[in-house]
């Protein structure tokens, strides 16, 4: 079995620098090349009659030699004695920058490749501040064609001190820079005859410096839950929470807590398929945990150790943003945010600053963010999430932002800003300011209705009854002259919510018509009742908020998936649908929305 | 954990990714070494199981054991097989080994062609009856919106290009120069409609870790990647007429593992053995129309 190590590095530069010079130099020079290719292309060229360059042994694809450029971001395989290297060739041309973004998210180090002669370029500073904020802290900088400035010590002095002046205002620091020639091979794989002032490493013994992981592995905890799993149908009873391990270690009977939703519960088992049974998993192990009480959580919550260093938990965050989308991201439009495994709803709620990152120019008056704009942003979900800056993990304190089906954006977090009027609330405060009553007060109404307002939500399990119930206490309450109406879903499936009906996860809008629906019907003077399918903390707040000013009570029938809400009444099963109906009539009554002789 | 242990989390990691958020999913099966590691990932991430389709799409040429080994595998591992198939062109025998065809234009029909439209549903698609052990047509026939495809990167020129998470447009083509971003671990799982993702969860593996992997998890695998006494293996399986052995005397995993090791077959292609990758545009001309 070979154990050696493997490590992914980036390469990343202004067009025309050399980066392919120096990965097809790499490629030749550790005789990772196939047996005659380097003989083939050289053919090739003299039969052309063009000159023989390194770069061509790249040009897998005919796109490329037609166009002349590194069209996408593509891998190499090469070996040194000390572990084994996939080289990622990312494109200097600045139409490419998501292919380069793709490349650098994958590597653990990176090469920065200078034209000597040419100088730093715009991709030079913009590469080396992307690089930075994707969060690979080892960059070299190769300073390339020195052949061309005649292996001059001062310019490649200058050159290095310029840069690091550059880098240092983004707080990147290089580990090195290494003068090289990839055409003639100086300092690459040897070091150069030609520049014997310089003391360094070659780049492949720096390659061999770099590294490799580790660090994770002694953080806080944190696995984000990517999904629950039960193959019930092919006879297995086991419910696994599954997902990969970003920080940290845990063992089995360790004590955890689900974020944002604060459910806690311990680790029962570790699970795995075709291994000797596992005590205990580490950062990077896509792994799968029993666990010992049943809770119900969903995909999307960061599993920590009640012990450790807390995560953030929050709807609004400030955060570096990079947009590569074709149509800026602007305040006007929601999109959607995936951070670890959770997704929500969010919005560009203010731009603090903008940067362009090829001159490093600040802007504070910028509407949007524009392709290839680096911002500071304030973001606003509509669902609390559970993340970590990215200053302290970074792992789980990254997101991306979806646009159109497209990922259009990367971010880092900042800083957690929650515990400021939400969107919702903000939302409610306005459209409280702006609500127009008739004549006809609410207290005119509880006169000649004999009972008060109320919006009743009956929430549990799907198929426990909860819709015979509501219909059941219509009724019921119907009878004994309420003014009252139940709102079946189907109702509004194909009426309120039709247009909603082509939009994949509208869970969330749903809702908001369901609660924007009860305000108006608590203020007509209704008892509206409702039924909704494991309504969770987050689902009851909502519609608590979206009712406000007016009343709601809640009804949880059978198990609830509640923290930090506590029903109003709990029914464990609705065996007799008339006593059910009429406990939530005596708490009406006792609550005095209704009075006792009404019933 | 080791450079396998690394790699097997990061394949499992995309295929619960892709379990998470494609509706209509479904997994190629070659019955070739890549695709079987890929099955094997999936036992691994869904502990045991694999709730995802597996999709076959016999070309009526391929290896007679390959067919065999396919059967036997799926229902000792208890998955939802189905194979589809170019029925037309095999009956107006449109074929290469019928001599009316090309080796490209071959694998046009039997493959390209036979893929899309058994996943866009237009073609009939056979399913496994466990209980009576044969195929029956299957009466699903809504599009896949999520391929799962066990292509690796240093394969070929064209595959070390792939993302993870690849889209296709309608008519199944592969736009290279304009790719969707990928950054750290996060893969564009929304896709608009009439479009398909293909999913590539072995994109990083290497040759050499394919077989890595298969010693030590002990997978079981068609034995025509071995030699048989004939001096002889397959180093890349395919249609009989079209798939050539190459010398060698690997008899057991661990002597592929220092055959690939030692650098006797750095010189050669690992497809080197298919003939269709030398005829003209070979198979960068065929990804591009939707071969694997």
């Amino acid at each position: 079995m070979h154990t050696r190590s493997q490590m992914n590095i980036v390469i990343v530069g202004h067009v025309d620098h050399g980066k392919s010079t120096v990965i097809g130099r790499l490629l030749a020079d550790t005789g990772s090349l196939p047996e005659g290719k380097l003989d083939a292309v050289r053919e090739s060229c003299r039969r052309n009659s063009k000159p023989f360059e390194y770069a061509f042994l790249l040009d897998a694809l005919k796109d490329e030699q037609s166009q002349g450029i590194t069209i996408d971001t593509a891998r190499c395989f090469f070996k040194t004695a000390y572990r084994d290297y996939i080289i990622i060739d990312a494109p200097g041309h600045i139409e490419f920058l998501k292919n380069m973004i793709t490349g650098a998210s994958r590597a653990e180090a990176a090469l920065l490749v200078i034209d000597a002669h040419e100088g730093i370029r715009e991709n030079s500073k913009r590469h080396g501040h992307m690089v930075a904020m994707l969060g690979v802290r080892q960059v070299t900088v190769l300073v390339n064609k020195m052949d061309l400035a005649d292996y001059r010590q001062a310019d490649f002095e200058a050159l290095k001190e310029e840069y690091t002046a550059y880098l240092r205002q983004i707080d990147v620091e290089p580990v090195s820079f290494i003068p090289v020639s990839a055409r003639e091979g100086d300092n690459i794989a040897s070091p150069s005859p030609a520049m014997p002032w310089y003391e360094g490493p070659t780049v492949l013994g720096q390659l061999d410096r770099f590294r490799s992981g580790g660090e994770l592995r002694d953080k806080p905890f944190r696995l984000p839950v990517q999904d629950i799993y039960k193959f019930t149908q092919s006879g297995d009873d086991r419910r696994i929470v599954a997902g990969t391990i970003e920080a940290g270690t845990v063992a089995a009977g360790e004590e955890v807590l689900f974020l944002p939703s604060g459910k806690r519960s311990s680790i029962a088992s570790i699970e795995s398929f075709n291994t000797p049974v596992k005590h205990s998993a580490e950062a990077g192990e896509a792994s799968g945990f029993t666990l010992a009480t049943q809770i119900y959580i969903r995909p999307g919550e960061l599993m920590v150790r009640p012990s450790d260093p807390q995560p953030e938990v929050g709807t609004r965050f400030r955060a570096n943003i990079f947009w590569v989308g074709r149509v800026p991201m602007s305040p006007e439009k929601e999109y959607k945010l995936k951070l670890g495994t959770a997704r929500a709803t969010v919005r560009l709620a203010g731009i603090v600053s903008t940067l362009d990152a090829s001159d490093l120019r600040l802007s504070r008056t910028k509407q949007q963010l524009d392709n290839r704009d680096v911002g500071e942003c304030i973001l606003e979900t509509t669902r609390p999430i559970a993340f970590d800056l990215a200053s302290t993990s970074e792992t789980t304190g990254r997101f991306v932002i979806v646009d159109n089906y497209e990922i259009a954006g990367g971010g880092i977090v900042l800083e957690n800003l929650s515990g400021g009027e939400t969107i919702l609330e903000r939302h409610i405060r306005e459209r409280e300011s702006h609500w127009e009553t008739g004549n006809v007060l609410a207290a005119d109404r509880e006169r000649a209705n004999r009972h008060r307002a109320k919006f009743i939500v009956i929430t549990g399990p799907p198929h426990t009854g909860k819709r015979a119930l509501a219909r059941e206490l219509e009724s019921l309450l119907f009878r004994n002259a309420c003014s009252t109406y139940y709102l079946g879903m189907a109702a509004i499936e194909h009426g309120l919510e039709a247009d909603l009906r082509r939009h994949g996860d509208h869970a969330e809008e749903r809702l908001r018509r369901i609660g924007e629906l009860a305000r108006i019907m608590t203020d007509a003077g209704q008892i509206f009742i409702t039924a909704i399918d494991d309504a969770d903390d987050r689902d009851i707040e909502t519609l608590k908020l979206l009712n406000e000013p007016n009343e709601i009570l809640v009804v949880g029938v059978g198990e609830n998936d509640f923290v930090s809400t506590t029903p109003d009444l709990d029914i464990d099963s609705i065996d007799d649908l008339f006593l059910a109906v009429s406990r939530i009539a005596e708490l009406l009554a006792s609550k005095e929305i209704i009075s006792d002789y009404q019933i | 954990m080791n450079h396998l242990d690394k790699l097997e989390a990061q394949s499992v990691y995309i295929l619960r990714e892709a379990y998470r958020e494609f509706k209509s999913l479904c997994m190629l099966w070659s019955i070739g070494k890549d695709s079987t590691v890929l099955l094997w990932l999936a036992r691994k991430a869904f502990f045991g199981h694999v709730p995802i389709p597996l999709v076959h799409i016999d070309t009526h040429f391929k290896i007679p054991e390959m067919i065999e080994y396919r059967d036997r595998m799926a229902l000792e591992w208890n998955l939802n097989m189905i194979y589809g198939e170019n029925r037309e062109a095999v009956v107006a025998k449109q074929t290469f080994p019928d001599g009316n065809t090309d080796r490209i234009t071959c694998c046009r029909h039997l493959k390209s062609e036979a893929l899309k439209r058994t996943l866009s549903g237009e073609w009939p698609r056979y399913r496994m009856n466990h209980d009576l052990k044969r195929y029956e047509p299957d009466e699903k026939n809504e599009p896949y919106t999520g391929v799962i495809v066990g292509v690796r990167a240093d394969e070929e020129g064209s595959r070390s290009k792939e993302r993870y998470f690849s889209p296709r447009d309608s008519g199944n083509s592969w736009d290279v120069g304009d790719q969707p971003p990928e950054f750290w671990n996060q893969f564009k799982t929304d896709f608009a409609p009439g479009t398909h993702v293909r999913i590539h969860p072995l994109l990083d593996w290497t040759e050499l870790n394919i077989w890595e992997y298969i010693e030590r998890e002990n997978i079981p695998i068609v034995s025509l990647y071995f030699d048989r006494g004939e001096g002889t293996r397959y180093r890349s399986l395919g249609c009989w007429p079209c798939t050539n052995p190459i010398e060698s005397s690997s008899r057991t995993l661990s002597e592929i593992i220092d055959e690939l090791g030692s650098g006797s077959l750095a010189g050669v292609a690992e497809r080197s053995g298919r003939a269709q990758d030398k005829e003209d545009g070979g198979l960068e001309t065929l990804r591009r129309d939707g071969y694997m």
